[in-house]
């Protein structure tokens, strides 16, 4: 077999052949082809990720496990990760979006956690075309279907259209889950003598090869590999989550680890590595669904619902009872050994025999050439002057609340279980989702942001942006970050081009964490978003996850009373570029998002966080997507009140309006603390926006909005 | 002597049948106007060990009896052969 | 006396309804696998929780009608014991026969999660004594088959026996098929059987129990069948 049709660059084989010290044989070539491929080995982006901060003081568990934990107090830990789904959602909906969901589980669950909350970013092309409508349908329907079955409450996302991912939809999972933070299961403590566990479904040819899918782009002959596409049983999933955790509460498991892609081979060399320690591994004692495997079809499968433990010799019994209990199939598969090598028997005959470091750390990182676009001083020209801004206030509102990304999408979130767990105190259609915790009575804050129109400008900016916005609804409610989890979504890395944008838009991420104090724990990358010469905008998804102590409420949304005032802090400097309001209104995307500013960032945060602790607002809400216009309109349909709205600066109303960045949030505050509201801002930019008044939004110089307008142009209707 | 039963589980006359009747509009929508009713239902493949066929026809109909059908609700039929 | 919870491979809700009962309630609970044959010593209360018992696969509900433990429940059930079937349980009772009737697919052909309103038809069962008659309150509903359904003459006789407890509603009160958001015929959400002691309804009380999470509606079910419990200890 050719190296190249592994999918190995010529260079990566020469290391091997050196390393080795002679030729490997078609099944190490094929487990080289996967687990050196971009999806597992990280090899454009791992230079780039190393500028991510990821040390902090509530940092339990950092990036290399599967997950990230962070404290949540009282000796609990919150581990989360976000996955990107992408390239299997595709090609097959329901099921790639359904084991995306599956796969983002079990990494929670290796890290000994009870898995319970899900959030899914979703990014479509347009959003009439037929295509997005069978992908979307088929998206929704395969999170929904695996989630609400195995219980773990999806209780929140985002959703965007753009015309640039109508081939290429992603789907992003993100998972967090509740640890006992002196139980955390670590895949680095493994040791010789142990014995290596397979449980959960048997395995089949289902999803070989699919890591290798994920790193290459979608081209015209996909449809002949759709039998990479994996099946999920969420059925066998939730057995899967409860023995574990049964084994783990009796202390049965000594690591763990999850079987994603490249199934065995990954999981179980990620344990040796780690851990320091050699394994044997009979593929005679693996349960197969079909009987004439090959070793390295049995070695790469990427069959669903199955679980690596590393447990003790004397623990076997019970760990084989326990499979028995919860009906999965329980079968000891080999053991660790002294040393570094991995063997992988069948048929009695040693059929791979590899160094287990070389296998998860030996691909050598790509230095890929990044040039900034020849097209990027066009993309930032806008000059506000030159253009003709849509006179009509209310007019751009109903156009812009009625818009594919900002509309209400209850057809997707009422066909997920947001509730089942009861723990949900804000589930999906917030700026932030709410989650309490049993254990302690402390509040998990969870936020899911992504810019891509901002980071198409200027992806450093957008980057920045995106991080810091995700930030913002966890401190106007309330909540301190904790960490933040990162799927980085983007197009081919060896289009010089693209790589500049990543690269731009991770630097921006990370300097707005190191700026803002915030670690990354957890992180995925998908490259080769594309097919057929289109490419998916840069979108970096961020996950943010932060605390409200227990005895302390939530400042959320959705709460404004007759009479109350309206106050907007923060610059008025907000942009049009990247806007809703310019793609939806204009119809153009140019021009320059807002810079960074730090300072502003970290003095709204403490001020952000005395408001709500103080109980001196009813209502606040911090200004995302869509500018004032939206949040004005989410806040009024909301709480059925309508307000008179004065802009009272000299910018453009349609910049005060609809502009986008920067640290800002509306906040309704009752007229009798409205004191001391102004004292804890003071020293801030803050304004008299308006006052929560009657049933219809007025705009200024604009025919008054009825709240049942505004709810009909947000339905669609 | 191995069997193969075939289990065809159907929604009884007079259930509504929401997957038919969405299958139905959306045949009619596609032009297909002389689609009068759709029904859906499931289809069960059992390969079994038997002495003889009326014993094998005794263990399916047992098998429906018990667990594979509501007879509220559902209709069967079975066919069986020989394998 | 105490109340047991029954888990089936797939039942999701057993850790809610037990920390409804347990945590917020105060009523002493026991899990219960399916593969026991067997109820706990002093059992007053059997819950059949919401999930997808074993994947929904076949018809919901059939194959955890067939559990080992469902012969104890039948048996607690005739001996005037309570019996609770929430969303799958539900399904699971309409399968094992202790309820009339059966939940098919809805009407959308979708999964539905969303708060519904619900009137108290009757206050004079174990479960809704601590209702007021007419009362309209909020539960979560989450599922894929809730459709009540009975054949005509059927539905006749349970409306005329007076079996239906729960059925969705409107805020000022009125109740019927048009509030059902599933298609329930008369819209159906919850039925006890003749004997008044085992309750199944499709919509989650257990989610609705405490005021953090939107609405603490639900204690009226925990109340009502605590006072029964302590009642029975007597």
């Amino acid at each position: 077999m050719d190296h190249r049709k592994a999918g190995l660059l010529d260079s990566e084989y020469e290391i091997i052949c050196r390393e080795l010290g002679r030729e490997p044989n078609e099944a190490e070539l094929r487990i080289f082809g996967v687990m050196w491929s971009e999806h597992c080995s990280y090899k454009s982006s791992k230079p780039l990720l190393g500028l991510f901060p990821k040390e902090g003081p509530a940092v339990l568990k950092g990036v290399g496990e599967n997950a990230g934990v962070v404290d949540a107090g009282d000796g609990w830990g919150l581990a989360f990760k976000v996955e990107s789904h992408n390239h299997p959602s595709a090609v097959e909906p329901y099921q790639g979006a359904a084991t995306g969901v599956g796969g983002i589980i079990r990494d929670i669950l290796a890290m000994g956690a009870r898995p319970m909350a899900s959030l899914d970013g979703l990014f479509f092309g347009n959003p009439d075309s037929r295509k997005t409508i069978f992908l979307s349908n088929g998206i929704v329907k395969g999170v929904g279907g695996y989630g609400n079955c195995v219980g773990v409450p999806t209780v929140g996302g985002k959703t965007f259209y753009d015309a640039r991912y109508e081939d290429n939809p992603l789907l992003n999972a993100f998972c967090m889950g509740l640890v006992n933070a002196e139980s955390i299961v670590s895949s680095q403590t493994a040791e010789p003598g142990n014995l290596v566990v397979l449980l959960g479904s048997k395995t089949g040819r289902d999803g070989i090869g699919g890591a290798a899918f994920a790193s290459v782009e979608l081209g015209e002959d996909t449809k002949a590999s759709r039998p990479q596409v994996q099946i999920g049983d969420p059925f066998v999933e939730k057995l899967l989550i409860e023995a574990c955790l049964e084994a783990l509460e009796n202390c049965l498991v000594t690591s763990m680890q999850d079987m994603g892609a490249a199934g065995i081979t990954s999981s179980a060399s990620e344990i040796a590595a780690k851990s320091g320690v050699g394994m044997i591994l009979d593929l005679d004692k693996v349960p197969l669904r079909e009987a004439d495997m090959s070793a390295w079809e049995i070695a790469l499968s990427e069959s669903q619902e199955r679980m690596l433990l590393i447990v003790l010799p004397e623990k076997l019994e019970l760990v084989l009872s326990l499979g028995e209990k919860w009906d999965l199939d329980c079968a000891v598969i080999g053991k660790t050994v002294e040393g570094d090598r991995f063997i992988l028997e069948k048929g009695g005959s040693v059929a791979v025999d590899l160094p287990a470091s070389l296998i998860g750390g030996g691909c050598p990182e790509i230095r890929w050439p990044a040039i900034t676009p020849a097209n990027l001083a066009n993309r930032q020209t806008f000059e506000l002057e030159n253009e003709i801004l849509p006179s009509d206030l209310a007019e751009s509102l109903l156009k812009l609340i009625g818009s594919p990304s900002l509309r209400e999408k209850t057809w997707i979130t009422r066909q997920y279980d947001s509730m089942v767990q009861v723990n949900t105190i804000q589930g999906p259609g917030a700026p932030l989702s709410l989650v309490r915790i049993k254990e302690n009575g402390n509040i998990a804050a969870i936020t899911m942001e992504a810019l891509p129109w901002a980071c198409q400008l200027d992806p450093f900016r957008g980057g920045y942006e995106t991080m810091a916005r995700s930030l913002r609804p966890l401190w106007v409610a309330g909540a301190r970050h904790l960490g933040m989890t990162n799927c980085l979504n983007f197009p081919s890395p060896e289009n010089p081009e693209q790589f500049w944008e990543f690269s731009e838009a991770v630097k921006g991420l990370a300097e707005c964490c190191v700026d803002l104090g915030c670690p990354v724990v957890s992180g995925n990358v998908s490259l080769y978003n594309e097919s057929a010469g289109l490419s998916i905008l840069p979108t970096p998804l961020v996950c943010s996850v932060g605390l409200i102590s227990s005895g302390e409420s939530p400042l959320l949304p959705g709460n404004w009373k007759e009479g109350d005032i309206l106050y907007l802090v923060g610059m008025d400097n907000a942009a049009i570029p990247a806007s809703h309001f310019q793609v939806t209104c204009m119809g153009m995307l140019k021009g320059l998002p807002v810079p960074p500013s730090p300072e502003m960032e970290r003095d709204f945060k403490e001020r952000a966080i005395l408001t709500a602790g103080k109980n001196v607002a009813d209502s606040a809400i911090p200004i995302l997507g869509g500018g004032l216009g939206i949040a004005l309109c989410k806040e009024a349909i909301s709480s059925g009140l309508g307000a008179e709205i004065q802009l009272g600066t000299p910018t453009l109303p349609a910049v005060s309006l609809f502009g986008e960045g920067g640290a800002r949030a509306l906040y309704a505050v009752p007229s009798v603390k409205a004191f001391e509201f102004l004292r804890i801002w003071k020293g801030f930019p803050v304004r008299q926006v308006g006052n929560v008044r009657g049933e219809s939004l007025r705009l200024p110089g604009s025919t008054p909005l009825p709240i049942e307008t505004l709810l009909k142009a947000w339905r669609g209707v | 002597m191995k069997f193969r039963a075939h289990v065809l589980v159907s929604l009884k006359e007079g259930v509504l049948d929401t997957q038919g009747k969405a299958v139905r509009v959306s045949l009619k929508n596609m032009g297909y106007g002389s689609v009068e009713e759709v029904r859906i239902g499931k289809s069960i493949m059992i390969s079994l060990e038997a002495t003889s066929r009326p014993e094998a026809e005794k263990q399916v109909e047992a098998m429906c009896d018990d667990l594979l059908v509501n007879p509220l609700i559902e209709t069967r039929s079975v066919t069986l052969e020989a394998i | 006396m105490k109340a047991a919870v029954v888990i089936f491979p797939g039942s999701n809700c057993d850790r809610d309804v037990i920390h409804a009962l347990e945590a917020v309630s105060c009523i002493p609970t026991q899990a219960v696998w399916h593969k026991e044959t067997s109820l706990p010593q002093d059992t007053g209360l059997v819950v059949l929780p919401g999930g997808f018992s074993y994947g929904d696969y076949l018809r919901c509900g059939a194959m955890a009608a067939r559990s080992p433990i469902v012969p104890a429940v039948r048996e607690h059930a005739s001996r005037g014991g309570l019996v609770l079937g929430i969303c799958n349980g539900f399904q699971v009772l309409t399968e094992t026969g202790l309820l009339p009737g059966a939940l098919l697919a809805n009407i959308s052909l979708e999964f539905i999660c969303s708060n519904c309103l619900l009137k108290v038809e009757r206050t004079d069962t174990p479960f809704t004594s601590a209702f007021k008659k007419g009362q309209i309150v909020q539960f979560p509903i989450a599922h894929h088959e809730g459709l009540f359904f009975l054949p005509e003459n059927e539905l006749e006789e349970l409306e005329a026996n007076g079996q239906v407890v729960f059925r969705y509603a409107s805020a000022d009160g009125s109740a019927g098929q048009q509030y059902s958001p599933n298609g329930a015929l008369n819209g159906i959400a919850g039925i006890v059987n003749k004997g008044g002691n085992v309750l199944g309804l499709m919509p989650h009380p257990e989610r609705a129990s405490e005021r953090i999470l939107g609405s603490s509606d639900g204690l009226g079910i925990w109340n009502s069948i605590k006072e029964w419990l302590e009642g029975r200890s007597k």
